[in-house]
C-alpha cells in the first residue's frame, strides 16, 4: 500500500517535469545563463562576440564619475517616470470611474476608444505623434493656438520634448484603465448601501469607500508603471532620436548605444545592473510603504 | 410629503450625474481617437492639402495614391510576410508552451513544485535590459543573428512567466473533478489538458493570444538589435526605415503605411474584445 502511493507520487512528480520542461529548459537558457553572464560582463571590457578581459570595477566606476550621459539619460528617465507614471494612474482611475456606471450605452465603442492605443502601441502611432506634435501644421499647436498659445516647438526644443512624449504615452494607458475598472466593479455593493443609510454623500462614500477599497489597484498598477516606465525606449528612438541635445535621451537608449552601437557589453550591462538596481529599491520601498496605504482585506 | 420632495431631487441630482457623465465620456472618448481619425484623414489626402493652415480635417478631394506609393518606396510587402512569420509562430509558441506549462503548475506536485513556481514568479520581477545583451551574445554564438529566429524561437519554451502564472490561474479554477472523472474513463494527462482544460479556459488564451499579437507585432526593440538586411525587416524596422528616408516630407504616405500596419491589430480587437477583457479583468485582479 505504502509502496503504491510512493509509486504514484513518483509517477505525479515525473508528469510535472514533463509538463513544465519547456519552462525549466526555457529558464536555464534564456534567464539564468544570461543573469549569470550578465553579471560577469560587468567586470570585463567585452565587445560585441562577448571577449574581452578582466577590469574589475573599472565599469561601475565609469559610470559613477566619467559618463555625463548615464547622470543625464538617467535624470531623463526619472524625469519621465514621475510625471508619466502619476498622470497615466490619475487619468486611468478618472475614466475608468465615469465607465462603472451600470448599464453604460455602447460601452464598446468607449472601450475601443481607450483601449484601442494601447493595443497599437508601437511605431506607427509613435510616427502619428510626431506629426501630430509638428510645430507648423500639427494639431496640438493648431488647438493651443485657439488659447493664444503660439507655436511650441515640441520635439525641437529641449523644454518640450520630454512633455512631448509623456502626453503620447498617457494616451496609450487602456490596459491600466482597464484593470481600474476591475477593481472598482470589485468594490462590493453593500458597502455603499450601508454608507448611504448611514446619511454618507457622494463626497464621502468616494473618499472613504471607492480609494481604499481601490489601493491594491492603484499599488499593482503603480508597480508595473514604473517598471514600465523606466524601460522606456521606441517612442523616444523613433519620435526624437534621444534629442534635441539629448533630451530625451533615456537610460535604456544609453544602454543600446552602449551596447550595438559601440560594442561596449561590458559597460552597457553594467547600467543594465545599476537600472535593475534603482527599480528594485524603488520597488521595495513601494511594498514597505504600501502598508499603511494599501487596504487588503484578509 | 417633504420626503417625497427629497427622493425627487436626489432623483434629478442623479439623472444629471449621469448626463455629465456621459458628456464627459463622450468628449474623453473622442480625444482618444482623434489622433487615429486624423491618421485616416492625412492618409487620404493630396499633397498639397496636407501641408495648410488651419489643418483640414475632412480632405476635399479623397485619393489613394498614398497608400499605393507609400508601401512602394520601401519593400513593405516583404516587411509584412516577416512580421506576420514572426507574430504567428511566436504566438503560437507562446500559447501553447504556456498552457502546457501552466498545466503543470496548476495539477501535478512535487516536491521542488513549490521553489519552482516561486522562480517563475521571481523571473516576473526581472526586467528585461538585463538579459538583452548576454542573449544577444547567446543567439550571436550560435550564428542566429540577422535572421528572424531569435524573434520566435524563446516564445516556445514557456511563453513568458506572467502567461504561465495567469493560466496557471485559470485553470486551478476548473474542478479537479472534472479531470477524475475523464481518468476513470481511461484519458490520459495529455488528453485532458488538451480535450478538457484548454476549451475551459479560452478567455484566458485567447487574452493571453491577442496580448501576444500586439508584443510582437510592435516590437522594435527587438528587431532592430537583431535585424540587419533589408530583406529581414518588419513592419516596425520598416516604419522607422521609412520616415528616417523620406518621412518627414512625405507625411500623407508615412501615414498611409502606419494606417495599413494597425489595421490587422483593429481587426484582432474587435474579434476578440469579448472575452479578451474579460481575460484581462481577471488578470488584473489575480496580478
Amino acid at each position: 500500500m505504502k509502496k503504491n502511493l510512493s509509486n504514484a507520487k513518483k509517477r505525479e512528480s515525473r508528469q510535472f517535469f514533463i509538463y513544465t520542461s519547456p519552462w525549466i529548459l526555457g529558464f536555464l537558457i534564456f534567464t539564468l545563463y544570461p543573469v549569470v553572464y550578465s553579471v560577469i560582463l560587468v567586470f570585463t571590457n567585452a565587445d560585441m562576440t562577448g571577449s574581452g578581459s578582466f577590469i574589475g570595477f573599472e565599469n561601475i566606476k565609469m559610470a559613477f564619475t566619467q559618463d555625463p550621459l548615464f547622470y543625464k539619460s538617467m535624470v531623463n528617465t526619472l524625469y519621465f517616470v514621475a510625471v508619466s507614471v502619476p498622470l497615466s494612474l490619475l487619468l486611468s482611475v478618472f475614466i475608468a470611474i465615469l465607465l462603472n456606471k451600470k448599464n453604460i450605452k455602447g460601452m464598446w465603442i468607449f472601450r475601443t476608444a481607450f483601449y484601442v492605443p494601447f493595443i497599437t502601441a508601437g511605431v506607427a502611432v509613435t510616427l502619428l505623434w510626431g506629426w501630430i506634435f509638428n510645430s507648423h501644421y500639427g494639431l496640438i499647436n493648431y488647438a493651443l493656438s485657439f488659447l493664444g498659445i503660439d507655436g511650441i516647438n515640441w520635439l525641437s526644443d529641449e523644454k518640450w520634448a520630454m512633455p512631448a512624449i509623456i502626453i503620447m504615452m498617457s494616451w496609450s494607458i487602456g490596459n491600466t484603465i482597464i484593470i481600474t475598472l476591475a477593481g472598482l466593479q470589485d468594490v462590493p455593493e453593500q458597502l455603499y448601501e450601508s454608507a448611504e443609510m448611514d446619511g454618507a454623500n457622494s463626497f464621502v462614500k468616494f473618499t472613504r469607500i471607492t480609494i481604499p477599497m481601490l489601493t491594491p489597484t492603484l499599488f499593482f498598477n503603480f508597480v508595473i508603471g514604473i517598471i514600465n516606465g523606466f524601460q522606456i525606449f521606441t517612442q523616444p528612438y523613433v519620435l526624437t532620436e534621444g534629442g534635441p541635445n539629448h533630451a530625451t535621451y533615456t537610460i535604456m537608449m544609453h544602454i543600446y548605444n552602449n551596447a550595438f552601437k559601440y560594442g561596449n557589453m561590458g559597460y552597457a550591462s553594467t547600467m543594465a545592473w545599476i537600472l535593475f538596481t534603482i527599480i528594485m529599491i524603488l520597488t521595495l520601498i513601494i511594498n514597505k510603504t504600501s502598508k499603511h496605504w494599501v487596504y487588503y482585506d484578509n | 410629503m417633504q420626503k417625497q420632495l427629497t427622493h425627487r431631487t436626489n432623483k434629478k441630482i442623479k439623472s444629471v450625474n449621469q448626463i455629465i457623465n456621459y458628456i464627459l465620456l463622450i468628449i474623453l472618448a473622442f480625444i482618444f481617437a482623434f489622433p487615429f481619425l486624423w491618421m485616416i484623414a492625412t492618409a487620404l489626402k493630396v499633397p498639397s492639402e496636407v501641408y495648410t493652415l488651419p489643418p483640414k480635417l475632412i480632405p476635399s478631394t479623397i485619393t489613394w495614391d498614398n497608400f499605393i506609393q507609400g508601401w512602394q518606396y520601401a519593400d513593405f510587402t516583404r516587411y509584412t510576410w516577416n512580421t506576420v512569420v514572426v507574430t504567428t509562430l511566436a504566438v503560437i509558441g507562446t500559447v501553447f508552451s504556456a498552457s502546457f506549462v501552466a498545466y503543470g503548475f496548476a495539477r501535478f506536485r512535487s516536491r521542488f513544485s513549490g521553489f519552482l513556481f516561486a522562480i517563475v514568479l521571481g523571473t516576473m520581477m526581472l526586467p528585461n535590459q538585463v538579459l538583452l545583451i548576454p542573449t544577444y551574445i547567446l543567439f550571436a554564438k550560435i550564428g542566429w543573428l540577422d535572421t528572424l529566429a531569435p524573434l520566435i524561437v524563446p516564445s516556445f519554451f514557456g511563453g513568458g512567466a506572467f502567461n504561465i502564472f495567469l493560466l496557471r490561474q485559470f485553470f486551478r479554477t476548473i474542478p479537479r473533478e472534472l479531470d477524475q472523472a475523464a481518468y476513470i474513463d481511461g484519458a490520459n494527462s495529455f488528453q485532458i489538458f488538451y480535450k478538457i482544460m484548454l476549451p475551459a479556459v479560452r478567455p484566458a488564451l485567447i487574452t493571453v493570444g491577442v496580448l501576444s499579437v500586439a508584443f510582437h507585432w510592435n516590437d522594435f526593440l527587438n528587431p532592430l538589435i537583431y535585424l540587419n538586411s533589408d530583406q529581414n525587416f518588419t513592419l516596425a524596422l520598416g516604419l522607422q526605415f521609412f520616415q528616417n528616408s523620406y518621412g518627414s516630407s512625405q507625411v500623407q504616405m508615412l501615414m498611409a503605411v502606419s494606417l495599413i500596419t494597425v489595421i490587422p491589430l483593429l481587426v484582432l480587437f474587435f474579434i476578440g474584445q469579448k472575452y479578451f477583457v474579460q481575460g484581462i479583468t481577471m488578470s488584473g485582479l489575480k496580478g
